[in-house]
């Protein structure tokens, strides 16, 4: 039976992939990340979790690695933030056009200058074109179902893609939550072993990573998107299997009452918890409204999010990032987008708060839904504002 | 560390009796006509046969060998980024290690090896073969040293040899060149205390090829620099690699040697060097040079010469 235990929320990620029995992890310590890859080097150390700890000397080196272990036909691990991210940005890409299924927990924190430890979701939005799967976890647990699922899903011969799972730093990494962990053989049914499409084998000699020459990198590039977008059905088809077996059930969009709700929120990540509580204690004001969580980042769930929000209702989008020069948040920019070409006439007001670690309360969020709602009625222009800012 | 000179003992030698017919490096690539570099290439592979994975830098040798849906390998091969090859052979190694510790691929004995140009060595990719070498993973790591980036038009790297001309280092009123002398990675390698590190020219094509296969028999890293001239880059006539690869050992410019244990073996000793100046003068990119300056690098060409022969009576007193 699965026991329940209180355990730090990074532990729970290297928890997950000593059950999914990972084969190599190449990992570079950055805060807050280090707990995940300091638990694993215990466990390998250890001799609990049997596979290869690659210490390299840089994250650019731990994403390459990573490509040459999972080309290798090796189940890999690896894990970064922020300026380790960013480090590794050029092989993201080829990482996921070689289309290796490496999974990665980002335990998002803020991008320097000034240089920064705390949250927030710059690191990974910069990251948002890299033909990688990506989810956003809300709490300990779903980091560690996601990051089981997520081998799964990169994994599958219809996916084979790399996949990150994300996690607010501190947040979530430094915090000590109950936690159901799985059995060993409840995952070994769930997770067989890697059966890599392709690997580097003498027997059998492929080349990876040829020169794309004008006539095929279009095409090259095509599939990859491809890949990404049908990858949808499969991450669902593998969130229901999981609720089969583990009773936990990950959907690509949640709502939380939103069936009669006349204004939304719109969030990612850990702050979601904190807008549930607001939109409780709103709705025992007497103001309906509701929330939608983005749980799928990449490929990004339309006809879902489009379900969740109904019709017209204005919606107030949280960004942890900016978009500098443009006016609005990241995640603001793309829903505005998706709903123009959907013919939608919802009414967007976007908000950036909670930069570099900096506190969202529910009272932030009543004020934002506050300003929201009141321009939404006036029909003034959509507000775009970084929320707390001190002149 | 003293494996290597174990595992180098069973080594079977090349020699013109029993050269080997395999390929890995088919024909049918694009480099240019008389690349040096694609020559050097070719020999190590054939040394080392196809029990081989391939890892290459970006560079002219990954560039001219891949176009898809054309290749010229005929083993395993991967490509990712310029700088990055060292940790994508570490990665491989450790990915073949892990499985074959847990009965998921047999232990045929395959080869992990890395091939970069110069630039991709000692400048962006340092830290990732310095990383690699440090780790201890069971890889070659092959140099091949055109002396400057030829994949992006020539420019100076730290390999460049001082004097020489490239786009970013043209001579000029106020400029002779390249004005640095050229890094030492052999030493760079050899200073990580790797069993193995040599470096070979393709004029000396059985030494090469020995060498290659000494590196892929010891356990650990290896690393192989060898001398790789590019006609197009050095401005000379497509019939000069070989003759340049002969001259610039018998000048002593570049001289062959091994470090084994950490013990350095002099595998050519050059008893009556050619002046300096007979090398230089066969290449259009040291055109420029004056008499006194061909004099400066004959004299530090002597200094470096007399460093690697006390390295050689310091390391291996036996030497001779
Ligand atoms: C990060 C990065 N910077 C620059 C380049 C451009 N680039 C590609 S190959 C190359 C030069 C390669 O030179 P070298 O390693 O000496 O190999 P060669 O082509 O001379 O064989 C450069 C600068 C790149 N691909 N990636
Ligand atoms: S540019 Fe030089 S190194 Fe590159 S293929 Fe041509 S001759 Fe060889």
């Amino acid at each position: 039976m699965a026991q329940r235990v209180g355990l730090e929320c990074s532990l729970a990620v290297s928890e997950a992939v000593k059950l999914a029995n990972a084969d190599v992890i190449a990992a570079y310590p950055i805060t807050p990340q280090t707990h995940i890859v300091e638990h694993l080097s215990e466990l390998v150390a250890s001799g609990e979790l049997d596979a290869e700890f690659v210490p390299v000397e840089s994250e650019h080196s731990a994403m390459s690695a990573c490509v040459g272990s999972s080309a290798a036909g090796a189940r890999t691990f690896t894990s970064s933030s922020s300026q380790g991210l960013a480090l590794m940005h050029e092989i993201l890409y080829i990482a996921s056009a070689l289309r290796l299924p490496i999974v990665m927990v980002v335990a998002n924190r803020a991008l320097s200058g000034p240089i920064s430890i705390w949250n927030d979701h710059g690191d990974i939005m910069s990251e948002r074109d890299i033909n990688w799967v990506q989810f956003f976890a809300e709490n300990g647990q779903e980091v560690l179902d996601l990051t089981i699922t997520a081998f799964k899903i990169a994994e599958d011969h219809r996916v084979t893609l790399p996949v990150i799972v994300n996690m607010d730093g501190f947040i979530l990494t430094h915090v000590i939550e109950p936690i159901e962990m799985p059995e060993q053989n409840e995952v070994d049914a769930y997770l067989p072993p890697f059966v890599p499409a392709q690997k580097l084998d003498p027997a059998k000699p492929i080349s990876m990573g040829m020169v794309g020459v004008p006539e095929v990198y279009t095409e090259a590039r095509k599939a990859c998107v491809d890949a990404l977008e049908k990858s949808y059905p499969f991450i669902v088809e593998h969130w229901n299997d999981f609720a089969a077996q583990f009773g936990r059930h990950y959907k690509p969009i949640e709502c939380y009452k939103t069936d009669d709700a006349e204004a939304l929120f719109v969030t990612m990540g850990s702050l979601s918890e904190t807008a549930m509580t607001t939109v409780d204690e709103l709705r025992a004001a007497g103001q309906k409204v509701g929330l939608v969580h983005i749980r799928l980042w990449r490929p990004f769930p339309t006809d879902d999010f489009l379900a969740a929000i109904g019709e017209s209702k204005p919606l107030m989008v949280l960004d942890r990032a900016l978009s500098p020069g443009c006016n609005a948040g990241p995640v603001a920019t793309e829903l505005r987008a998706l709903l123009y070409a959907k013919g939608k006439t919802h009414y967007v007001a976007n908000f950036v708060a909670g930069l570099g670690g900096r506190d969202v309360t529910r009272a932030d969020f009543k004020s934002m839904m506050a300003k929201t709602l009141s321009a939404a009625k006036s029909g003034a222009p959509m507000p775009y504002e970084m929320v707390g800012v001190k002149e | 560390m003293s494996k290597a000179a174990e595992a180098i003992k069973n080594v079977e030698k090349i020699s013109p009796k029993n050269m080997p017919l395999v390929e890995p490096l088919s024909r049918g690539h694009r480099a240019c006509q008389g690349c040096g570099e694609v020559l050097a290439l070719r020999q190590v592979l054939k040394a080392v046969g196809k029990q081989v994975i391939a890892c290459s830098a970006t560079g002219c040798m990954e560039i001219i060998s891949s176009p898809y849906p054309q290749t010229a390998w005929e083993v395993p091969w991967i490509h990712v980024a310029f700088e990055n090859v060292a940790a994508v052979a570490s990665g491989v190694e450790a990915g073949r290690k892990a499985l074959i510790r847990k009965g998921r691929i047999q232990d045929d004995n395959t080869k992990v090896m890395a091939f970069a140009g110069d630039g991709a060595t000692a400048d962006i990719g340092l830290q990732a073969l310095s990383g690699a070498m440090e780790r201890g993973h069971d890889f070659v790591y092959v140099c091949l040293d055109n002396e400057a980036y030829m994949n992006t038009g020539i420019q100076r790297s730290s390999s460049t040899p001082y004097g020489a001309m490239t786009t970013t280092s043209p001579p000029g009123a106020k400029s002779k060149g390249q004005s640095t002398w050229k890094k030492n990675m052999p030493l760079i390698a050899a200073a990580h205390g790797i069993p193995y590190v040599a470096t070979a020219s393709p004029a000396f094509h059985l030494d090469l090829m020995n060498k290659a296969r000494k590196a892929a028999a010891v356990p650990g890293p290896a690393y192989l620099h060898i001398y790789s001239p590019c006609p197009t880059g050095w401005r000379c006539g497509p019939d000069t690699a070989i003759e340049a690869s002969r001259l610039v050992v018998q000048t002593r410019v570049f001289p062959l040697f091994e470090v084994i244990d950490g013990r350095y073996v002099l595998t050519r000793d050059i008893t009556k060097p050619k002046p300096v100046a007979d090398y230089l003068k066969s290449q259009r990119r040291f055109a420029h040079l004056k008499d006194e300056d061909i004099e400066f690098i004959q004299k530090r060409v002597d200094e470096e010469w007399e460093r690697l022969l006390n390295l050689v009576k310091a390391t291996n007193p036996e030497a001779k």
